[in-house]
């Protein structure tokens, strides 16, 4: 008997373990009063912060705008996981179980790519708020993004590299499985080789995986080859810890790195270690481009009570950038919808003006950002060469 | 390739420091499978719950990071000892595998209810000022943590061949994995003997986790995940069941990870596949580890 009841509050709490783990909400399909809109966020494993900054933005626009075309609209947030093939599932689940009419997300590179053709297939749109390889959008007519992609990313460092900081030589770690490090690397690569004009200027490459935590074998190679610079893109954790080992082993050379490293936990694990590092983005508190950034800004530090990143404006925006196509299309037809988020132009968000190309990309500026005395600091804005 | 002897001494540090802390929870691995015969899988979620209570600990109270550093294995010891009542013992007398696939089970639920409790972001480990400390020894960087390590493997590893070999409790945990009921009927208390032997084990976990948590400062609540494995691993190839068996599996792993990528980078995105085929290996070679025992089928 005792063995009995051990046994059913076990299954219990796994039970309910589980579904925590999920953060998925349930609910019963088919109510026409209500339009849902689909959330595929990293809210658990390597990538949670920047899924959790990403749906506080998606929450605040929800709040603002929360009827469209007469219906209400719902929120459904599906956890992808941090993981290639928990995404499939979460963008499946959203698209069967919750019929979803668009979907928002994820932040994550491989995360968006490994949802691409669930989408397409399903010829229900979604609008990433930061992947930044091109091959997200490429060859998907069902797949957005509001933000920029990362040959500009990686022009935009090898340009501040060479011109700021005179670098002649730069090393280069990459995560070899994320495709945004790999792609934000290779483009880096051959920016920096165009601009020194030299292909040896490129002295030393070394690579890891999602999830090591021991960086020192790669660090040690790199360091008797004394680059000026080291560019190494990656997830916000492995990256704090690969830059706190980095300068443990005497290590003094400038780092620099891509968006990702835009969230707390990157200046919490890095410490005193990421002091001076440089990065890009897509959006400071610092410099508010438009009348939408002012506005967004005040309601976020409202909301949650601190300055509002990158994430949660482009997660803002891609909320916003739907609705607008579900209001132009007047029907909450996902392929109509997918009609009217290709031809978004001109639109107005918080992270700047939003115009869709051929590709479904965003042509948008770009934010070089400091780590000083343990805060984000805005350096300066890159604008795309037309 | 070339590499100069400050560059090798350096991967030798990095590789011996990476190895010491495999062994630290490899220790524990074997030790409760050398007493019990169970593959507790739930080792690396202890060594995860381990490292939070720590860093709880260190956060939320004002006791000193010294005392935490004891006071959170003995909780998590205490822990270890829950987990083992409600998962394990209630199948004591069922086969192997059932046992098995509860510490599975536990393992899954340990994860879950860490996502549901600490949040899924990670945290940053409030590593000791004087822990990260950088001390330069002729070109070759080493922060004292990496210093601290072995010496803790050691001192665990004296302490605990002192427990078992020369304590009356060593003896009677030695006994319970010979034979079961014989022991039993010897008179000796077998909840109790199994209980000691989860206490040490999940302190041994906590203690790796506190020292992982110290040289790599980032907490999530499936950290436990691959250090379990990996030293899982290094408890086979030095003998599952011994301990000074595992230790020198944790270095065997930790310096063959760092010297495959010092010297072959190309391969370092096998690095995870490197211990697994170290695996297979040893159990075509060896199956019995490095300085495992014969095992005799029992009639």
């Amino acid at each position: 008997m005792r063995r009995k009841v051990i046994l059913i509050i076990l299954s219990l709490v796994l039970v309910l373990g589980t579904l925590a783990g999920c953060g998925a909400k349930e609910t019963s399909g088919g109510d026409s009063d209500v339009i849902k809109i689909g959330v595929f966020e990293p809210m658990t494993g390597v990538n949670a912060a920047g899924g959790e900054m990403t749906v506080e933005g998606i929450k605040l626009a929800h709040e603002k705008v929360n009827t469209v075309l007469g219906k209400k609209i719902e929120l459904v947030i599906a956890d992808n996981k941090s993981d290639k093939v928990e995404a499939t599932n979460a963008v499946s689940k959203l698209i069967d179980k919750d019929k979803v009419v668009a979907i928002i997300g994820s932040y994550g590179s491989s995360l968006s790519m490994a949802a691409g053709d669930v989408v397409k297939e399903a010829k229900v749109p979604a609008v990433g708020c930061s992947p930044t390889n091109p091959l997200v959008t490429l060859n998907n007519d069902y797949y957005f993004r509001v933000c920029f992609i990362d040959p500009f990313q990686g022009t935009v460092m090898a340009n501040y590299a060479v011109n700021e900081l005179g670098a002649k030589t730069a090393a280069i770690i990459q995560d070899v499985q994320q495709d945004y490090s790999v792609g934000l690397s290779a483009y880096f690569k051959e920016a920096f080789i165009k601009l020194t004009g030299s292909e040896s200027s490129i002295v030393g490459e070394a690579s890891y995986n999602t999830g090591d935590q021991d960086f020192s074998a790669q660090l040690t190679n790199i360091r008797s080859l004394n680059p000026d610079v080291i560019f190494a893109p990656g997830n916000y954790g492995e990256s704090a810890l690969l830059i706190k080992q980095a300068r443990d082993l005497g290590i003094t050379t400038p780092i620099l790195g891509g968006d990702t490293w835009e969230s707390p936990e990157f200046l919490e694990i890095g410490g005193a270690a990421v002091e001076g590092i440089v990065y890009s983005t897509h959006f400071t508190s610092e410099a508010p481009v438009t009348e939408v950034s002012e506005t967004f800004l005040k309601e976020y530090k409202e909301k949650y009570g601190k300055d509002a990143n990158a994430f949660a404006a482009l997660g803002y925006d891609a909320y916003m950038v739907i609705i607008e196509a579900i209001e132009k299309a007047g029907s909450a037809d996902p392929v109509a919808i997918r009609d009217k988020i290709a031809e978004t132009t001109n639109f107005i968000g918080a992270t700047g003006i939003i115009t869709l190309d051929e590709n479904g990309d965003a042509v948008k500026s770009a934010v070089i950002n400091k780590v000083e005395n343990g805060e984000f600091v805005y350096l300066t804005t890159v604008d795309p060469v037309n | 390739m070339n590499m100069s002897i400050q560059e090798f001494l350096q991967h030798m540090a990095n590789g011996i420091s990476l190895g010491s802390l495999y062994a630290l929870i490899a220790i524990g691995y074997t030790m409760v499978y050398g007493i019990l015969r169970l593959i507790n899988f739930a080792h690396g979620d202890i060594f995860m719950l381990g490292t939070y209570l720590t860093f709880y600990g260190i956060i939320f109270t004002p006791i000193p990071w010294y005392i935490v550093f004891i006071l959170a294995p003995a909780l998590t010891g205490l822990l270890g000892l829950v987990l083992e009542r409600l998962a394990y013992k209630p199948l004591r007398e069922s086969p192997r595998i059932t046992v098995l696939i509860s510490a599975i089970g536990a393992s899954f639920l340990l994860q879950n209810l860490g996502i549901l409790v600490f949040g899924g972001r990670p945290k940053a480990f409030p590593t000791p000022a004087i822990l990260e400390k950088v001390l330069n020894v002729g070109g070759v960087s080493i922060a004292i943590v990496n210093f601290v390590i072995p010496i803790v493997t050691v001192i665990l590893l004296i302490g605990l061949n002192y427990v078992i070999q020369k304590t009356k409790t060593g003896m009677a945990m030695r006994a319970l994995s010979k034979d079961y009921e014989t022991a039993s009927l010897m008179g000796i208390n077998i909840n109790g003997i199994i209980s000691i032997t989860f206490f040490i084990g999940s302190f041994l976990a906590a203690m790796g986790g506190i020292m992982w948590g110290v040289k790599y400062p980032q907490l999530m609540p499936h950290m436990g995940v691959l250090p379990g494995l990996k030293c899982f691993i290094a408890a086979v190839i030095g003998g599952i069941g011994n301990i000074t068996g595992a230790v020198l599996g944790g270095f065997i792993l930790g310096l063959g990870e760092i010297l495959l990528i010092a010297f072959l980078p190309t391969l370092t995105g096998y690095r995870d596949a490197f211990a697994f085929i170290l695996l297979i290996v040893i159990l075509l070679l060896k199956p019995t580890g490095l300085m495992g025992e014969k095992i005799t089928e029992k009639v």
